[in-house]
Parts: C-alpha cells; sequence; structure tokens
C-alpha cells in the first residue's frame, strides 16, 4: 500500500528516500509495507480505511545532525515530516501522523541520558529516553532522585512533555511540560535552536534558568510544529525518604466544596503530593433508588440514602513525600485543616513507610482502607501494569478494547465547578445517547495538573460497537461532546489527531485570534509548512485547505 | 589418525565452540532486549493493583488455560518468525514495535535467549 505524500511525484519522492538514505544509512529508511505497519495507530478509529492517518516512509536518524539533513531534504522536496519520540502516545494517536503521507522522523535511536545530575536535580535527555530508561539508569548508577513517570511509563520523556503529558507524585513534577530545564531544537530550515541559558555558549547552567533573557518561544513546540526537539531537560524530584498517605472522608454531596478548598490550599502549599479523589457512594450505584437518585441529580435524596447505608459522600486519599516526621505533621495538620471547614469529616491513618518502598510495599494492597491510589506511579516507578486495561483480563477475556481514546476537559478547581460538570457532561452524554453509566453524579476530577482538574469525557465510548461503521459513528458522537462542552466552557487539554481540529475549534476567543496568531508564525517559520502540518489545528498555509479533513 | 584428520576435527571443534559461545552472546544480548522491552510487560512478577501478573502473561494464561506456559520465558514455540510476527504487527492490546526498538538482529537474539531460557525451564533450572 505505497503512497506517496500530498502533492509530491514519484520521482521527487525516490529522489528524497535516496537522499534520506544518504544522510542516515539505507538500514534506517523504511518504505516497505511490512516495517510501515508499526508506525500505524493500532488503536485507530479509522485503520484500514481510505483515510487512515499512514506514513509514506519512516527514517530513523542517530543525531541531531541528521535530523537537520532529514528536514533540509523534506524542505528541498516539500514532504510533510512528523515526529515521534518513542511512538507510545496511545489514546492519543500513536505514532500515526496528522497528514497521510507524511514522513515520519522516528527518533527512538536518539537514546542517550546526557546528564543526571541527583546534586542540582536534572536530567538532559535525548527523544528516545524512555521513563523506563531514566529510572533504570537512575537505579543503577544509585542516584538520589526519582522520575515522575506517566502510566505506562515506556514513553518518552520529550514526547510525553511535547503533549503536555503528566506525572503522579509532588505538583510541581506533574506537569511535565511545565517542569522543563530547557531544549535543543532542528528549525524547520535545518538550523539548530537552543532555548533558555542553552542560547549562551559557554553556559554553566543551561537546565537551571530555563527562560535565559528575552522572549521564550518553548510554548511554541509543546503540542505545536515549529521545530523537531533533539535534547530537553526535566527538573527531577529529590528522593523523599518517607512517604505516609491517609484518607478523609466528608458525609454530604455539598461538603465537596469545603473539602477541595482545603486540599487546594495543601497542594499549593507544597504540603501533600497528588491527591485522588473519590466517591464511597460508587457501590450504592447497583441500587436502584440510588441510581434513580444518582441520574436525577437528587441530592437530598442521595445524602438521606447514604447516611442510610453509613457511606460518606466524598474521599480524598493524601500522600505526603518529606521525612518521617515532616509528613506526620502535615498529615495531622491536613486532618485540622479539613475538620475545621467540613463537620462529620472522618480520618483513616494509611500507611508510613521509609522509601524507597521495597517491591513487596509497593504491591501490597491491604493497607489500612480500600485504595484506589495506584503505588508504583506514586512512587515514581515507571512500568506497563495499567496496559491490562486495554487488554484480556478475566473479566474480559474474550476482547480488547480497541477504541482506546483519550479525551479530558479542564474544568474549574472547585467543588462548586466539579458539581456542575458533573450536571453538564451527564445532560450531554445523555443528549448523545451514550452507553456508558459515566459521566455521573459520582464522577470525580483528576489532579494530574497541579492547579487544574480534568475529568475524562471520552474513554466511556470504548468497547462499544467496534466495526468500522462502529468507529465512524462514536467519532461523530466524540465530536458532538467536544461541540456542546465547549459551548459549556469546557475544553480538551489532548487528543488523537483525528479529534485535534475538533478539539483547536473550542478555543475561538476573538474569531480564532490565538489560532491565526500562531499560524502566522508559522508561515513565517515554516513556509513550506513540512514539520507537523495540522498538529492540534496549526495549519500552515500550503497544506491549510487540509483543516477539517478527518470529519469527512 | 591422520594429520588431516587430526586436523579436521580440531576445525570441527574450533566451529562447534564458536557456535556455542556465538549462541550464547546472542542469548545474553535476548536477555538484555527481552528484559528492557518484553518484560515489563511478559515477565514474571505481580501486575498492579493487586493483580498476580503483569498483563501480558495473565492476558496468555486465561488465552490458553494451562495448554501453553504464561511465561513466554517458558514457551518452546516461539522461534524467530513467530517473534517477528508478534513484534512488527502487534496482537490484540499489544502494538507493534518499530524496527527503531527492536531490530531484526534483536528478533534473532530474542529467539536465541527464548531457546535458553526455555529449556532451562523444561530442566527445571
Amino acid at each position: 500500500m505505497a503512497i506517496l505524500p500530498p502533492g509530491v511525484s514519484a520521482e521527487s519522492f525516490a529522489s528524497a528516500i535516496r537522499e534520506f538514505q544518504d544522510a542516515i544509512g539505507r538500514e534506517w529508511v523504511f518504505t516497505s509495507d511490512d516495517d510501515l505497519y508499526s508506525y500505524r495507530d493500532h488503536f485507530s478509529y479509522i485503520k484500514d480505511q481510505p483515510n487512515e492517518l499512514i506514513p509514506s516512509a519512516a527514517v530513523g536518524p542517530d543525531t541531531t545532525e541528521q535530523v537537520q539533513a532529514i528536514v533540509r531534504t523534506a524542505n528541498k522536496y516539500k514532504i510533510p515530516l512528523y515526529a515521534i519520540s518513542t511512538g507510545k502516545n496511545f489514546a492519543y494517536g500513536g505514532p500515526s501522523p496528522n497528514v497521510r503521507g507524511s514522513v515520519t522522523v522516528d527518533l527512538k535511536r536518539m537514546n542517550r541520558i546526557l546528564v543526571c545530575d541527583d546534586k542540582r536535580h536534572f536530567a538532559l535527555v535525548e527523544p528516545g529516553v524512555s521513563y523506563i530508561d531514566l529510572y533504570r539508569h537512575i537505579q543503577a548508577n544509585k542516584l538520589n532522585v526519582w522520575v515522575d513517570t506517566p502510566d505506562p511509563g515506556w514513553g518518552s520523556l520529550i514526547g510525553n512533555a511535547m503533549d503536555h503529558g503528566i506525572g503522579y507524585t509532588m505538583g510541581y513534577y506533574r506537569d511535565h511540560f511545565g517542569a522543563h530545564t530547557g531544549m535543543e531544537v532542528v528549525l524547520p530550515n535545518g538550523e539548530i535552536l537552543r532555548t533558555g541559558m542553552g542560547a549562551m555558549p559557554a553556559s554553566q547552567s543551561w537546565q537551571e534558568y530555563r527562560h535565559g533573557y528575552g522572549p521564550d518561544p518553548c510554548g511554541l513546540f509543546g503540542q505545536g510544529n515549529f521545530g523537531i526537539v533533539t535534547k530537553m531537560g526535566f527538573r527531577l524530584m529529590p528522593a523523599p525518604e518517607h512517604w505516609r498517605n491517609g484518607l478523609v472522608t466528608v458525609p454530604k454531596r455539598q461538603d465537596l466544596i469545603p473539602l477541595i478548598e482545603a486540599v487546594n490550599y495543601l497542594c499549593d502549599l507544597s504540603m501533600c503530593g497528588e491527591p485522588w479523589y473519590g466517591s464511597p457512594l460508587m457501590p450504592l450505584m447497583g441500587n436502584t433508588e440510588f441510581r434513580d437518585a444518582a441520574l436525577a441529580f437528587n441530592e437530598s435524596a442521595m445524602d438521606r440514602l447514604a447516611a442510610s447505608a453509613n457511606l460518606h459522600s466524598w474521599q480524598v486519599e493524601l500522600q505526603f513525600y518529606g521525612s518521617e516526621r515532616t509528613t506526620l505533621a502535615n498529615w495531622e495538620y491536613a486532618q485540622e485543616l479539613v475538620a475545621r471547614k467540613v463537620p462529620g469529616a472522618r480520618f483513616t491513618n494509611g500507611e508510613s513507610l521509609k522509601t524507597p518502598l521495597t517491591r513487596e510495599q509497593i504491591a501490597n494492597t491491604t493497607g489500612p482502607y480500600p485504595t484506589n491510589m495506584r503505588r508504583n506511579i506514586t512512587q515514581g516507578v515507571p512500568g506497563l501494569g495499567i496496559w491490562y486495561m486495554t487488554g484480556r483480563t478475566e473479566r474480559n477475556p474474550n476482547a480488547w478494547n480497541e477504541t482506546h481514546i483519550g479525551l479530558f476537559s479542564l474544568v474549574a478547581r472547585s467543588g462548586e465547578g466539579i458539581l456542575k460538570a458533573q450536571k453538564d457532561f451527564a445532560d450531554v452524554a445523555r443528549r448523545m445517547e451514550m452507553p456508558s453509566l459515566f459521566p455521573n453524579a459520582l464522577q470525580t476530577p483528576v489532579n494530574w495538573y497541579q492547579f487544574a482538574f480534568l475529568m475524562g469525557n471520552g474513554f466511556g465510548l470504548g468497547g462499544g460497537d467496534t466495526s468500522p461503521a462502529g468507529k465512524l459513528k462514536a467519532t461523530a458522537k466524540l465530536r458532538e461532546v467536544l461541540r456542546e462542552n465547549a459551548k459549556l466552557g469546557y475544553g480538551d487539554y489532548r487528543a488523537p489527531p483525528i479529534l485535534q481540529d475538533d478539539v483547536a475549534d473550542q478555543y475561538s476567543f476573538n474569531d480564532f485570534v490565538l489560532r491565526r496568531f500562531t499560524e502566522q508564525l508559522k508561515d513565517a517559520i515554516d513556509p513550506n509548512g513540512i514539520i507537523s502540518p495540522g498538529r492540534a489545528g496549526v495549519w500552515p498555509a500550503p497544506f491549510r485547505s487540509m483543516r477539517g479533513g478527518m470529519r469527512s | 589418525m591422520s594429520g588431516r584428520g587430526k586436523a579436521l576435527v580440531c576445525a570441527a571443534l574450533a566451529v562447534a565452540s564458536w557456535a556455542s559461545c556465538a549462541h550464547a552472546q546472542d542469548a545474553a544480548r535476548g536477555k538484555a532486549t527481552f528484559d528492557h522491552t518484553c518484560a515489563p510487560c511478559h515477565g514474571a512478577g505481580v501486575g498492579d493493583d493487586g493483580r498476580a501478573m503483569l498483563p501480558g502473561t495473565d492476558a496468555l494464561r486465561i488465552k490458553y488455560q494451562g495448554s501453553l506456559p504464561a511465561l513466554l520465558e517458558q514457551r518452546t514455540d516461539l522461534n524467530a518468525d513467530a517473534i517477528r510476527t508478534f513484534v512488527r504487527r502487534g496482537t490484540w492490546s499489544m502494538p507493534p514495535f518499530r524496527p527503531t526498538e527492536v531490530t531484526e538482529r534483536d528478533i534473532l537474539d530474542i529467539a536465541a535467549y527464548l531457546r535458553q531460557s526455555s529449556g532451562a525451564a523444561r530442566n527445571g533450572r
């Protein structure tokens, strides 16, 4: 199924391939169907369809200089490129490009850990370095730092940060793009740019002051298409000596408001790690009376039924990193603060453990209370354990989640915001006739970003009709959900290529001035539009007519 | 034995020794690649969230119901061709792995390692 880049003749493409081969070696230029199969999105909603987002070729450079050569050749022949690092951005498109026929620039071979400093607490890495790789490097060299890993941990530090990915330890480190410490980028014309103090040739502090001097262009490279990042630094959390957790529950629905106020206060004073919200009432969803009350958002009935079941409405698991004494002091203060704000709040001590936890301690699930907290990731231990959610399990022995897709909306970081979002999302889901029980009145946010709440609104469609027609219908529903959510003020933070134009459309303030501004810059810096055209809805002039093309 | 015969025997022994040594090197490289790339899902050990096995191992346990080992390192039926198919095409929720992640040489080395590890498993070592 050989295809060509859009608007490129077979002769030009053959010449470009020869130039790629000369630049990086024949064995690292892939054009056969067999090789290119692995560059498709394994979870694509449009697999095997005529518009499936597949590349025309893939190239695997080993050095920044080779990336420069690839970019120059692409400019010469006006071939769109799509850069991937470890290619594991599953649920968000995997390794697939935005434009069918792009040449995928596979940076996996650039997998060097250039610096990992456990006194100044940063690492400088290439794009092919995964969280698992860095974790193993830290372990092998007995370094006194942690990684803040996404889940699963086979992704690239750079790739994850580039798509605004997240982790699960302390606030600052969970925002992976926010925790970067400077980058090296191959620009669309093939030049190398270094940001922050890296712009100073003799700098001794590239990873310590990312702003440098003057305007900082780094934001253009995150979820953007202004260059190919070939090195990037990250702030690393110093290894704490102790970890402790504890459970807080509050009785009534409206108690969510003061509970979140208290937890926000603790988080923003850096007194606790990621809080894990939930509802102890989930088991009651099997009870018809409660379920009817929940679906109708009848708060007084929900409170009455919760009380009669001797259950609280909300819970948050808190975790603390530091010394034994500071974690105890912070947990005691958390209890005091919540008790002051929420009458009837209950507190349960969790575990108090010296770090690093042993494998047995991490695997232990018999804590003082039933926990939702996922242990490996709170301890900065990357792995693939979570992949059971997509595959064959005892509960799901004959099918896999082939429509694995991620959509999460930003909601206000307050109890009022969550209670409103629950109703809004449930209304939209009902109108869309979505089959899942989610969203519902018990859905709680994730606090992946310290200063923001996200709530899922897309996973619920997985596992339904997986025929091509079923996937097409599901995609149309997702687009509608995104449109309806935008009317209510909820924007998404990340999306697979088939939905990136739809998410970009949510950000329409002042007649799309943000997009117009970005595309004006894009046209100036990348006049041939060769770097990832269409990424995050940013279409350069030569490809702009393709905007919205995935909707047809 | 004639001088020529001795030379042939020595040559044959040298080739066998070299082949054995080469196989051991292949298997050692294969183990390193397996540990890095395959074991996080297909290794031994417990899974996340209280699960008894890692996801790939558990999926194969459910699939084969004891007719084949759940652990790849105990399988005797995975030659390079079979490994190549699963690695390059993926299966169920296992996505394909690209030639920059797992090279053709890596596939041959993993096959050498699985021959070794499954033999060890069979012999109870």
